[in-house]
This record gives C-alpha cells, structure tokens and sequence, in this order.
C-alpha cells in the first residue's frame, strides 16, 4: 500500500488531543489527534457540523480549543493571536476587502510585514502573472466575477509565502463547471510550488480530486485519515464507506468467522462471504457495504467459484450518459444499485428476477448503521 | 443572419424598451405625486418665500412712491434738486392721511439710525403742503438732516424693489453714502461672529457625537441579535422622549445645585458648585445627547455591512488588531463615518431650543437670533436673510461631502 512513497516527511502540524466545545456542553470536537505533513494536501472532509470547520478555525487560531494542544513545527500555537501566525487562509466567500484594488489586495500581507515597495511590486505582479489577471490589477473586487475573485484570494493567500495555505470551502460559491476547473488549478499550483495545503470541504468528489489525504470527519471525531484510494477501497467504517462513493447497504448477522472472512445470514435472507473489517465477532450484527461498480447481474443462480449469489428483482434503471444504474430489490433493500455498461440497461425489464453476483473480497463487513 | 436580424429589429426594440419604462415610470411617479405636492406647498413653497423676502424691499418704494421716482436719476454727489424735496413733502402728506408712514419709518431706521425719528418728526411740522418752490427749504428748516446727503442716499438706497441690504448686513456688510460696500460699525456688526460660534458648536458637538457613538456603533454591529436589539432600544429611547423634556433634565442635573454638582460635592471632589450650565458645556453636553442616535444608525448600518470575515482575513494575512482595524475597517466604516457627521452637523446648525435653555448669552446660535428677528422685532428681511445665508453654508457643505464621497465609492457586501 504504501509501495512507491517515499519516507513521509515530518509532521509540520500536530493536534494532540483537541477538544472544542461552544456550550460548555458538547463537544464540537471530541478528542482530534491529526499529524499534517510538510508539502502535502490534506482534506478535512465531513458533513456540515462534523466539526472540520471548527477544527480549521482553531489551527488559523480564531478559535482557541478548549482543551489540547496545536504544534505548528515545534512551537504550541494554542495562544499565539493569527497574525503571528504565518498561515495563509482562502475564506469561502473570498473576503477580499471591497475598499481596495486587486493588487493593494495581493498587496496587503507584504506591506503589513514592511516588505521593501520594490520588492512588494515584484512579488505581487508575479502573483497577478500566476493567476493570468495582470491586466485587473487596478480593478476593485466588485468588479470581478466569482471565479477571478477566488484567483485573487489565493494569489493573496500565497503572495507572503506562508509555512501553510488554509482553505475553507473555497470554491462552494461557483458553478460546477468552474469549480472542477479551480480544482483542478489549485492542485496544480500546490504540485509547482511544494506548500502545505490544508483543505475543508464537504464534497467527496472535491476532497478526491485533489487530495493526498482525506480525514474524514464525523460527530467531531475524525472516522478515518488516508489516501483517497485507500478510503475508497479499505473504508474503516460504515460511516467512511456511505460518505465516500456509492454504496450499497445489507444488513445481517456474523455466522461465522474465519481469519479475514465471515460468513453473514442476510437479515433479508440468504447468505454471503465477507471480508471481516470492523465486526466484533460471531452473533454481531453488521452493515455489509458492497460499491455499484463491483457488482454483475446474471440471468441464472448457479454458483461457482466461490462468489457470492442473491436473487434480486428489478425495480428500475437508471441512465447516466456513460453508464447506467440498475436499481434492484435485494434482500429486502430496495435501493439497491448495480452499475451497468453503456446499452446493457435496455436488456433488463422491470419486475424481472435475475441474480446479482460479487466477489467475497468486494463485500465489507462493518459496523452496524 | 441572426446578427442582421438583431439590427433591424434594434430600433422598434428601444422604442417599445421605453415605452414600457414609461408606464412604469408614470406609476412610480404616480406613487410619490401626494407628497411632493405636500412638500411643495409645506416646504419648497416658504423656502421660496423665505429667500424671496430676503432681498424683497418695497416697504418704503409703497409708502413714498413719488420721492423714489424723483430720486431714480439722481447721481448722489450733491444733494437732490427741489423737486425731490417736493415729492417728499407730497409723499409725507398722503403717508400721514393713511397712516402708513410707519411702514417706512421702521424699514429706513434700519439702515440709518435715527430715521424714524427725522420722518416722524418731519411729518408732525409739516402742516401744509409748502409753496411751490419753498420745499427744499421748508424740509430743512423743520430737521436739518434733509441737508444731510446721507439721508438722501439712505431713501434712495432704499427705493427696492429689490436690495442686497439685508443680505450685507447678515455678513457684517453695509453700503456707505458712495453706495460702496464698506464694515458695518461694530455695535452692528455681531453676525460673523454668531455664524463662527454656530459652526464651532456644531462641530463640536459632531466630533463628540462620533467619538461617543463609534464605539456604541461597533458594540451594536458586532453583539448576538438579542443583546444588540436590547441596546440598540437604549439608543432609540431619546428620540421617544419630547426634545423639551429631555433638555430640562440636563438643566436639573447640570445646575449649580444639581444631581451632578452634589454628587461632587458630597464626594469631596468640589468644593464649589462647578459651573456646568449656562455656558459652552451645557450646550454640547445637551446637544450631543439628542444628536447622538443621529450618528450613531447611520454608523451602526455601516458597520452591520462589514463582514467579520475582512477582519479574520486581514490578520490571517499578518495584521495585528490596531492595523487591520485602521486599514481594513476604518475605510469601510467611512460612508457611515459621513453621513452621520453630516447629519449630525447640519442638525445642529439649526438648534434653537437647547442653547436658548442651557447656554448663555455667548452661546446664542444663529437660530436664535433668526428667531428673534422673525418674532420680537418683525425684522423678516434680516431674519430672511440670516436664514439664506445659513441655508447656502449647508447646501455647500452638503455639495463639498458629496464630491467628497463620490471619490471613493465603497461596496458594504462581501459580494456584489
């Protein structure tokens, strides 16, 4: 898993044991340990109120946790005032300041640090030649659409070459057409430039694109932290699989359990082989997550090599331009989705009973929802 | 093909564009159509009369018709010829049979101390019209100001129908016996002085109104809903409270004797009753607390624009409070800072009530004494044109904070 990656580098960033309440009587965030590493992109992905907003305001240092610590190299930060800081942060709505041009914009955290005029006219034209908007730097932010005001908000971000880049829901704001496009510049810039990017967002989608790690937030505990590609195909958790991708959830219970592999009676009846994740032994009740695309519908329930077979009864089909989805009845799951070829959707009727089958190994057995 | 076809249609386009703006634009007017009428008759209508009776001078033209017209070619470099002297004398006879002598005995006394007395006077002797030829003689022999040729020049000056006097003398200003614009004399010349203290008071009471209601504003824009509304009531409590009552209560507690005085004295810190009232203080003390909502909403909008998110941005970017405060908050809070100081200002410039209760002889603004012209002395000319003098300061301070504002237009939202 880790074949090809190279020592990772020390941590630039370390919450130890943060905690985060507003009440005095819950916890925001419940008790966070989370090591960020220099030069790479993390994402702090989660559902509204899971706490990963909260979590950034506190490393920015407009919140103060209520109970740990936050080292940022070697030093605690916990009462270190933002502006010694040295962190770059990319707000949601770009809160450029209305009163000033696009380069006093750019401008701004080199003049609050006494950079020489020369020097400052230097740096902010070739931040205004990164983000190709030297012929606006006289403009106000108003003047700008959505898209070039998120461009000077990062070249702003940027200008002071902070030891670390914050963004919050950076691109929430624009289209989805633009807002692929911005992702895919900022990953750019984060490559060619080597900063420490730590990224909050609620779209999966968004996080995977342009991360090197996700940590996935949820009822402020962080549920699991790794490569996009290790989420998707090792989920720890239920609440990890369901928040990444699609997926497709069978309740059961554990019969038996051998090494790495259970067998599972389907609440819904039948039974199939799982690979044992997060269960905690034979007789417990477990969530099986099974993704759309590892999933193949066959006209006949004879068994073979050892796959797992149900019958399912077609309810509907769905098509999506490059694929289609299947939506089956499975063991009394009625939402249950199988992605299909180009042109296979025509084949299955409605109320059709056909068998789905998937391989032990694409089956997880985790926690109970 | 498409882009022909838009060309040809463009111009019925605009024609029927406009037609339909004009519907909308007759509505619009249609709304605002009963108050404009109010105000045309409430406002604009006695500004216009105002400013009219301010330069207005036909009092004595009326009452001496025939020594105006005789007096019209008149060079003023010796004194008038017979005629002149006759058409008085005709004049004074036909005024004292209507009665209406008076009329122009008040208004030829303003410009020359005295008059009314030589014309009274001048009336009562003249008992018959005098021969052909005698009058000059006559008119003399009854006062010997009619060998005066200033008394000459006042009448004439005086003939109207329209006249600067009013007007020179709001700005100390008179017009001597060559007709050249000259310094009042000094027991005259008080109104310069009254305009200075006017615009000194008020700016006094418009930089305390901001450094007092500032901070309130940012407490305002800045606390939870619930607790910026309970304050935000403390702010509006005056403007519920008539303008006389609360005046008083600073009468009461600023006076020698008063809450504020005793609570001094019983606390060691005086022995002598401070003077707190009938001078300076107690006018900007009063006059700050009733102008001070006034300030404080227009400052309070301006900063309820401002997204906490400039700040947050500006000190993640490296700057520390006091400068991201000077930088990124004072200049947007700017709009605000100016209309409520012009508010604020040209509000106070016309205050009446407050310093003629809590301030002293020295501390009459310009309103008093407009006040008094206009309802002890039935001098309405001077009251007119004090008034219009007042009115064309505003307007120009007004005009000066506009060019001032358009130069730097800022947007309150984050996005626009």
């Amino acid at each position: 898993m880790e074949a090809g990656m190279v020592t990772p580098a020390p941590a630039l960033v370390r919450f130890s044991g943060i905690q985060k309440t507003y009440d005095g009587e819950h916890l925001v965030v419940k008790n966070l340990d989370l090591d960020i590493r220099k030069g790479e992109f993390i994402t702090l992905l989660g559902p509204s109120g899971s706490g990963k907003t909260t979590s950034l305001m506190m490393l920015a240092g407009f919140e103060v946790p209520t109970h740990g610590e936050i080292y940022l190299g070697d030093r605690p930060i916990k009462n270190m005032p933002p502006h010694k800081r040295d962190i770059g942060m990319v707000f949601q709505n770009y809160a450029l300041f209305p009163h000033l041009t696009i380069a006093e914009n750019i401008a701004f955290p080199l003049s609050v640090r006494n950079t020489s005029k020369a020097e400052a006219q230097e740096r902010v034209n070739a931040a205004l030649r990164m983000i190709k908007m030297e012929a606006m730097a006289h403009r106000r932010p108003g003047q700008l659409s959505g898209g070039q005001q998120q461009r000077v908000a990062l070249a702003r971000a940027l200008v002071f070459n902070p030891q670390l880049v914050l963004m919050d829901e950076p691109l929430g704001a624009l289209d989805k057409r633009l807002r692929e496009q911005m992702q895919l510049e900022i990953k750019q810039l984060h490559e060619r430039m080597g900063i420490t990017i730590v990224y909050v967002t609620h779209d999966q989608s968004e996080a995977l694109t342009m991360s090197d790690r996700i940590a996935v937030f949820n009822d402020g505990i962080v549920q699991q932290i790794d490569r996009p590609d290790a989420l998707y195909e090792h989920p720890a958790n239920s609440f990890v699989a369901h928040f990444i991708g699609e997926n497709n959830v069978l309740a059961g219970t554990v019969e038996a359990v051998d090494k790495d592999y259970c067998r599972v009676a389907l609440a819904g009846g039948g039974t199939v082989t799982a690979r044992a994740v997060n269960i905690s032994g034979a007789g417990a009740s477990t969530s099986l997550s099974v993704r759309p695309e590892r999933i193949a519908i066959v006209p006949d329930g004879s068994s073979g090599d050892g796959a797992n077979r149900l019958p399912a009864r077609v309810q509907n089909t769905i098509y999506l331009g490059d694929h289609a989805l299947a939506v089956l009845d499975v063991a009394g799951n009625g939402e249950f989705m199988v992605k299909l070829q180009p042109g296979a959707h025509d084949s299955l009727g409605h109320g059709e009973n056909v068998f789905i089958t998937f391989r032990p190994e694409d089956c997880l057995a985790l926690d109970p929802v | 093909m498409t882009a022909a076809s838009s060309t040809q249609t463009e111009v019925p386009l605009k024609r029927r564009l406009r037609r339909a703006e004009r519907t909308r634009q007759l509505k619009a007017l249609a709304l605002v159509l009963p108050l404009l009428v109010f105000l045309l008759f409430t406002f604009a209508g006695p500004i216009a009369g105002m400013l009219w009776r301010a330069i207005d001078d036909r009092e004595v033209r009326q009452v001496l018709p025939q020594t105006i017209a005789a007096l019209a070619d008149w060079d003023g470099k010796d004194l008038p010829d017979e005629k002149a002297y006759a058409a008085l004398a005709s004049d004074i006879q036909a005024a004292r049979t209507s009665g209406t002598l008076a009329i122009a005995a008040k208004r030829l006394n303003y410009a020359l101390n005295g008059f009314r007395t030589i014309l009274t006077g001048t009336s009562r002797n003249l008992k018959a019209m005098p021969e052909a030829g005698t009058a000059k003689e006559t008119l003399v022999k009854i006062n010997a100001a009619w060998r005066e040729r200033s008394t000459w020049t006042t009448i004439k000056d005086a003939g109207g129908p329209v006249t600067g006097f009013y007007l020179l003398a709001a700005l100390d200003l008179t017009r001597n016996a060559d007709s050249a614009i000259v310094a009042a004399p000094p027991d005259q010349a008080i109104y310069r002085e009254v305009f200075t203290r006017t615009f000194l008071i008020s700016l006094s009471v418009t930089a305390l109104c901001l450094i007092l209601g500032f901070p309130v504003a940012y407490l305002l824009a800045t606390l939870p809903p619930a607790r910026s509304n309970l304050l935000m009531i403390f702010v509006l409590l005056p403007f519920w409270t008539s303008l006389l009552v609360r005046t008083c209560a600073w009468i009461v507690l600023l006076q020698s004797k008063g809450v504020v005085n005793d609570s001094l004295h019983w606390l060691g810190i005086i022995d002598e009753p401070l003077r707190l009232i009938y001078n300076r203080f107690g006018v900007c003390v009063a006059m700050t607390h009733v102008l001070l909502p006034f300030m404080i909403l227009p400052l309070y909008s301006s900063m309820k624009a401002i997204s906490p998110a400039y700040m947050r941005a500006a000190a993640s970017l490296g700057a520390p409070p006091v400068t991201a405060f000077l930088r990124i908050y004072l200049p947007q809070t700017l709009p605000g800072i100016g209309a409520g100081s012009l508010l604020v200002f040209i509000l106070a410039l016309g205050y009446y009530i407050t310093p003629a209760l809590v301030g002293g002889a020295a501390d009459q603004m310009i309103s008093y004494f407009i006040a008094l012209y206009t309802t002890e002395t039935a001098n309405w000319g001077l009251a007119s044109a004090l008034g219009a003098v007042l009115l064309l300061a505003t307007i120009l301070l007004a005009l000066v904070y506009g060019k001032l504002v358009q130069g730097q237009q800022v947007t309150g939202g984050m996005k626009n």
